[in-house]
């Protein structure tokens, strides 16, 4: 390919230093936290399980159907092989969603902005654009792959696993990389190009959870047409079969070659697939800033309630059996010895709903920080010059936010009442508790959403940024507090720390009357702030 | 459209001495403007004078630093609601939520704002010739400042706050938005219009404010601006003369008997006397246009920025 005709990666070169200086805090950002995932992953395995123990796992994760539904199927009880089934895929599965983001980004929505007018009337090829976010992405999974390679061989884990491991969760992105660069050639909306690129990661998924969950008569095959099946098939420290790697490398060459043979056919702004027309007149509904709102958030709170559906009705059907799976020995003994099978059983459904939880305050801190995407858009501005006061447009925001958090978490507990319930019997006590357990998380999801308002009202620059920092603590607090002993008010940081771990344990009123006044004071504060700041 | 505050009519926009800082830089230093009710008012400036940033704060979006501003009776930041139902604003740069059709957001602007005509929403849909079932994403720039004009006028607002509202428009929508500005103008309407082009405040405006750094450098309607500016004058003369040294002659330039130069309209009299001494074959005078107006006020401004190169 050469600079002249316009077809070629002219510019490449400048595009690139541009794509990396906009994403350097989030793409090594994100880098560090997969490897941090998986290398803690082997970590716990390596200090906190005892070879019995990670025997025991492997049985019960290839007996339970689902389980091997949510991770696939352990090839192996080493440290390895274990850290392989439970992070291989979903380190894919993370890594994958930042690169579609990554490649729309610089692709699909830098046209749809008209950013790409601008860069595409200099002397810039027309694949140039494509090229930058595509060699973007890929440098995000090389060092992603070299990242988790080198954390493992630290960790004592047998080097050629290692890279295998971390070469099968770089070819998948690489593998899903050039899906969303052709999504983004196909589609005429950034929105829709995402949808199509993380549709088929969901695909993906799904037929190799039914492949996989599948018994020795069902469709196992399945698994063999998901990439994400691929990143199981390479077996990393289980017999190591380097070949499959061909499979996710031929269909990222396949897409990724489709994706330049629409470049060189397409018209600037236009996609292969039409955008639909919209209506001529406003519905009922779109009445009011809570109308528009809803409007403009429902589209993604649909997407979280399909992933929670799907994930908790798993988790709760993977309950069933569960004794084997949860951490040591030790503390299996302190639980059944404190309440027999029912409260292993539960401590495993009480960190099911912590997760919904997280899900849900992560879904809060979204929702407000839209207000921040809709200022710095210029849209508030519009809003605000009608008769929409600025604390009533925070609210209708907020609101979504709220109401949308408790809708998933009584999705969630739904969903995890059905899945175990219909496993293990007793649906009807089953569906109600859970729907309890789930919404006793609310509180906490308010309160971390509600850190977030605060951000927007006193530092709107640093809303973004601040909103997610405070669910990556929180996340953090969470899922590694307890097992590397932070110090007792660095775990009381966190609101999901004051919840009771149910269904189990006791129930008092006063953790929820203090975390919904935590929340409440946030809100205010922040709406306080908003009220004497300047707009946009 | 008057407006009444205990029975005395007061303007519909004042500002006294408003200043504004964005860390380092003075966006507004002092700036004052005054627009009367029921007079159409253009704002003109360069870009980064100041004019959206005067807008945001008459929205109470911004906060001033300093100074006094009154819309409408009010105060536009503690009253901004109240006061906002009775206006209706066009930015400069109109975004759009993407997913969103024309029509609904003209329809949820009109709910929003509180108060606004069906019948005027169509009428203007087809004057503009705007297609409402496009999504906005698919619009350009000059449909989406169509969507927010569309909206502003279909309301009942009695000031219509309009930041460039013709940047994207090709000339016959230009022509459109003329024509419908005068008919507000007729109704009653008081319309501030912020403007970089001059042949539309000239063409719409009763007053005019010119603004520069942050500061209105000049404000009248255009005759008594003109009054304070020069004539063009370009004559053939019957004999040579010499306006060598006249009092208030700028730009002089002689070929032969043809004469061109600038003349201050307090000093017309003057040279007009000399010129007839000579005997003048054919004369043409022209007022100075807005553009002449605009160029004195960033003439200096260039002259500095030309010397420091």
């Amino acid at each position: 390919m050469t600079g002249a005709g316009g077809g070629g990666v002219a510019g490449a070169g400048i595009l690139a230093r541009l794509a990396l200086r906009r994403d350097r805090i989030m793409l090594p950002a994100w880098v560090y936290v997969i490897t941090a995932l998986v290398a803690g992953t082997a970590w716990t395995f390596r200090k906190a399980y005892t070879a019995a123990a990670r025997a025991q796992l492997q049985v019960t994760g290839s007996q339970n159907p689902a389980i091997r539904f949510l991770y696939g199927k352990p090839y192996a009880s080493s440290v390895g092989g274990l850290t392989a089934w439970r992070y291989g895929m979903w380190a894919s599965i993370l890594a994958s969603l930042v690169a579609i983001f990554i490649v729309v980004r610089h692709t699909r929505a830098d046209e749809e902005a008209g950013r790409l007018e601008l860069i595409a009337a200099g002397v810039v090829g027309r694949y140039a654009p494509l090229t930058v976010a595509l060699a973007v992405a890929g440098t995000g999974s090389a060092a992603l792959a070299v990242l988790i390679t080198a954390a493992l061989a630290v960790l004592g884990l047998p080097v050629p696993g290692a890279a295998l491991l971390a070469l099968a969760i770089a070819a998948a992105t690489l593998a899903f990389t050039c899906m969303a660069a052709l999504a983004a050639q196909l589609a005429s909306g950034a929105r829709a190009a995402r949808g199509i690129a993380a549709g088929a990661l969901g695909g993906a998924y799904l037929l190799r959870a039914i492949g996989d969950s599948a018994g020795a008569r069902g469709p196992g095959w399945l698994s063999w047409l998901s990439p994400l099946g691929w990143v199981e098939f390479t077996r990393p420290f289980a017999g190591n079969r380097w070949w499959v790697l061909a499979l996710p490398l031929a269909l990222a060459a396949v897409s990724g070659g489709a994706a330049y043979a629409v470049a060189a056919r397409r018209d600037y702004g236009a996609g292969l697939l039409p955008g639909r027309p919209g209506r001529p007149q406003a519905g009922r509904l779109l009445h009011g800033p809570f109308g528009l709102a809803w409007r403009l958030q429902r589209g993604a709170l649909a997407g979280w309630v399909t992933a929670v559906v799907f994930s908790c009705a798993a988790a709760g059907a993977a309950a069933k059996g569960v004794g084997s799976l949860l951490n040591s020995p030790q503390l299996r003994h302190v639980f059944t010895s404190l309440g027999g099978q029912t409260a292993i059983t539960n401590a495993y459904l009480a960190a099911v709903m912590s997760m919904a939880g997280l899900a849900a305050g992560a879904y809060g801190v979204t929702a407000v920080i839209r207000l921040r995407a809709e200022e710095t858009g210029q849209l508030a501005e519009l809003e605000l010059a009608t008769a929409t006061g600025r604390i009533r447009w925070a609210l209708s925001h907020i609101a979504v936010g709220a109401a949308g958090s408790a809708v998933l978490l009584a999705v969630a507990g739904l969903a995890s009442g059905l899945g175990y319930g219909l496993r293990a019997g007793g649906l009807g006590t089953e569906v109600p508790r859970l729907l309890g357990a789930a919404l006793a998380q609310w509180p906490a999801a308010l309160a971390v959403a509600a850190a977030a308002i605060v951000l927007f009202g006193a530092l709107p620059r640093a809303a973004v940024a601040g909103g997610w920092t405070v669910l990556a603590a929180v996340v953090l607090v969470a899922f590694f507090g307890p097992l590397f002993r932070f110090p007792g008010w660095l775990l009381d940081i966190s609101p999901f720390t004051h919840v009771p771990k149910l269904p189990g344990a006791p129930v008092h009123a006063t953790p929820f009357l203090w975390l919904a006044l935590a929340a409440v004071l946030l809100a205010v504060g922040g709406l306080a702030a908003l009220r004497h700041r300047d707009i946009g | 459209m008057k407006i009444l505050v205990g029975g005395v009519m007061v303007n519909a926009i004042e500002v006294r001495g408003l200043q504004k800082r964005f860390g380092p830089v003075r966006a507004l230093n002092g700036l004052d403007l005054t627009v009367r009710s029921g007079e159409v008012h253009a704002f003109l400036g360069p870009n980064g004078a100041g004019k959206t940033t005067t807008l945001r704060i008459l929205l109470g979006l911004l906060r001033p630093d300093g100074g006094e501003a009154r819309l409408l009776g009010g105060d536009p930041w503690r009253d901004a609601t109240a006061l906002h139902r009775r206006l209706a604003y066009v930015p400069g740069d109109v975004t759009l939520w993407p997913n969103l059709s024309g029509g609904e957001i003209i329809d949820l602007l009109g709910r929003l704002h509180g108060g606004f005509d069906p019948q005027r929403r169509a009428a203007l849909c087809e004057r503009f010739a705007l297609d409402p079932a496009k999504k906005a994403r698919a619009y350009s720039k000059g449909n989406r400042q169509k969507v927010a004009l569309v909206a502003a006028l279909a309301s009942d607002a009695e000031l219509l706050l309009l930041d460039e509202p013709t940047s994207g428009l090709d000339p016959i929508m230009e022509a459109t938005f003329r024509a419908c500005i005068e008919e507000e103008r007729r109704v009653g309407r008081t319309i501030l219009l912020s403007s970089h082009i001059l042949a539309e405040a000239e063409a719409l405006s009763d007053r005019v404010s010119i603004i520069r750094d942050g500061r209105c450098v000049e404000t009248g309607t255009l005759a008594e601006l003109r009054h304070l500016t020069r004539t063009a004058i370009d004559a053939e003369l019957v004999a040579p003369v010499s306006l060598d040294g006249v009092p208030g002659v700028h730009d002089l330039d002689v070929v032969g008997l043809r004469l061109r130069c600038q003349v201050d309209n307090d000093e017309l009299t003057g040279v007009l006397r000399r010129l007839a001494e000579a005997g003048v074959r054919t004369m043409t005078c022209q007022p100075p246009t807005l553009e002449d107006l605009f160029l004195r006020h960033y003439s200096a401004e260039r002259d500095v920025a030309g010397a420091s190169r």
